[in-house]
């Protein structure tokens, strides 16, 4: 399965098999566009434009790709059957209660209530990963909420606990924490980059951007609160000259903000280099949900983005957009393709009474409850349902050329969106496939001038 | 590379076909956390050998 595409004039070919990404000319393009394979036919369609020698050889490389499997490759994994159930990664939702009060947050529903996750429920959580992660050494924890600062003791508890159980299981743990920065004291920033805790900021962008969205319980914007004590962190995150995790700011853009490369190009201007921004997740009657009629927009945008990606790169090379880091060489083993998130049987979620979810955004929703990490069993016609919902069972996937690279979108978007873990978001499929498209333009010309 | 057609990418995924050692970071691809899509995942594998 081929996937062509052009940008910028740049066209491209994405064998979607092979995951090998081709720059082709005008001629291979239309004979890859218009599907020929024999040079009679396409030497009658296209001889008025190109001599029939040069339509010759460009079939001809055209099959000597084919015959490597770098063009048309044959589906590396039909009957695919994916790995029994073995826990890696847990999210520990430490404060279901938060400090802000931003609108599109799936967390904040006030029927939910505020809990903080006591030590205990905590301890059994990393107790519940080390056992049930069985031979896998790298296994990862992340603080999640709500705000999970606002129970920064138990974090804190939990890092030196889980290093001590995973260090005595022969395990290595890494842990991740997601916040909106309020609460980064000077005492929380040391603890974090000592304990080399991946930190991903929560901050949308230009000032009007993050405070029509993130606001205080007053309905104020939070932009010139937080803003401060992220810069804090990020400068003393690049002083740092031990080992640390990483950092990212999280920024999310709505309909409120189609122009979202202009956010981009704000915080790059702010001096942060490591900037992530993705689409928002939300019911369709929310004014801020992203619209079927957005979408070419959405598109464009991220072309824009691309565009202004390479630019700001030239001048500093240090300048990353997550989505845009594809590594077409390096990147993961097509089983990781296959299983995605592993949200329901490798990633799973605890609340902060203890009881365990497919992944954060069933948090709240009782049908969707596996267990306990008091309990020994999970429930095995969840966990088998969600094990098996990956590229080859949706519905979709299996034809669709971003298979390999989008593994088959979020499981909680398709069931927001569609009631159904098999049918993908619409909307969450387009976007990744545009968003796709200019990584994977980006990744060409950044190898075309190196 | 040919004429008409460059490659980008030196190796793609048919020599990653069976690795699955499970040791690589997960990959929630949600707005609200670090939104990872596996194609931007580094395998650790690879990056140790
Ligand atoms: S979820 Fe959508 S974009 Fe992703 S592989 Fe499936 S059809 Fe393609
Ligand atoms: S189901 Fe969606 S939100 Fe949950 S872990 Fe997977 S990608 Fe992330």
């Amino acid at each position: 399965m081929i996937h062509c595409f052009s940008v910028r004039g740049t066209r491209l070919v994405l064998d979607a098999h092979s995951q090998m990404l081709h720059e082709v000319d005008e001629l291979v393009w239309a004979l890859l566009c218009g599907g020929f394979t024999e040079s009679g036919e396409a030497v009658r369609a296209l001889g008025a434009r190109y001599p029939a020698a040069e339509i010759a050889a460009a079939l001809a490389e055209i099959e000597e790709l084919r015959a490597q499997e770098l063009l048309f490759a044959p589906d590396p994994h039909a009957g695919y059957e994916p790995p029994p159930p073995q826990v890696k990664a847990l999210c520990l939702n430490v404060a279901h209660h938060c400090n802000l009060a931003c609108r599109y947050c799936f967390a904040g529903a006030p029927e939910t209530g505020e809990q903080l996750m006591t030590p205990e429920v905590a301890r059994r959580a990393v107790d519940f990963l080390v056992t049930r992660s069985g031979g896998r050494r790298h296994v990862e924890i992340d603080f999640f909420g709500g705000e999970p600062l606002l129970n920064f003791p138990v974090i804190a508890e939990t890092v030196a606990y889980a290093r001590t159980r995973a260090a005595a299981a022969g395990k290595e743990v890494g842990f991740t924490v997601t916040t909106n920065g309020l609460l980064l004291t000077p005492e929380v920033r040391r603890f974090l980059l000592a304990n080399r805790v991946n930190v991903v900021l929560s901050l949308d962008g230009r000032p009007e951007v993050h405070d029509r969205l993130r606001c205080t319980a007053g309905g104020r914007g939070s932009y010139r609160t937080v803003l401060p004590r992220i810069r804090q962190f990020v400068s003393d995150w690049e002083a740092w000259d031990g080992p640390r995790g990483y950092y990212y700011l999280r920024g999310t853009f709505t309909r409120h903000n189609l122009d979202f490369a202009d956010d981009f190009r704000y915080l790059v201007g702010l001096g942060f280099t490591n900037i992530s921004l993705e689409p928002v997740v939300a019911l369709p009657d929310a004014d801020y949900a992203l619209r079927e009629e957005d979408l070419p927009r959405v598109h464009r945008e991220y072309e824009r983005l691309a565009d202004i990606y390479l630019e700001l790169v030239r001048e500093n090379a240090a300048v990353r957009f997550f989505h845009f880091e594809l590594d077409l060489d390096e990147g993961s083993c097509l089983p990781k393709r296959l299983s995605g998130c592993g949200a329901g049987h490798a990633y799973l979620a605890v609340d902060a009474g203890g009881d365990l979810y497919p992944c954060h955004q069933f948090i709240g929703r009782r049908e969707f409850v596996l267990g306990s990490v008091f309990a020994g069993e999970l429930r095995s016609d969840l966990v088998e349902s969600f094990r098996h919902a990956h590229v080859y069972s949706k519905e979709g996937c299996t034809d669709c050329w971003a298979k390999f690279l989008c593994s088959g979108g979020c499981h909680a978007h398709a069931v927001l969106e569609s009631g159904s873990l098999l049918r993908p978001s619409r909307l969450g499929c387009a976007t990744m496939r545009s968003r796709l498209q200019a990584a994977l333009y980006v990744q060409a010309v950044n190898r075309m001038n190196s | 590379m040919g004429k008409h057609i460059r490659t980008i990418n030196k190796r793609g995924l048919t020599r990653r076909k069976e690795v699955a050692c499970g040791e690589c970071q997960t990959s929630c691809q949600s707005a609200c956390k670090t939104s990872c899509t596996v194609g931007n995942q580094v395998c650790l594998k690879e990056k140790k050998n």
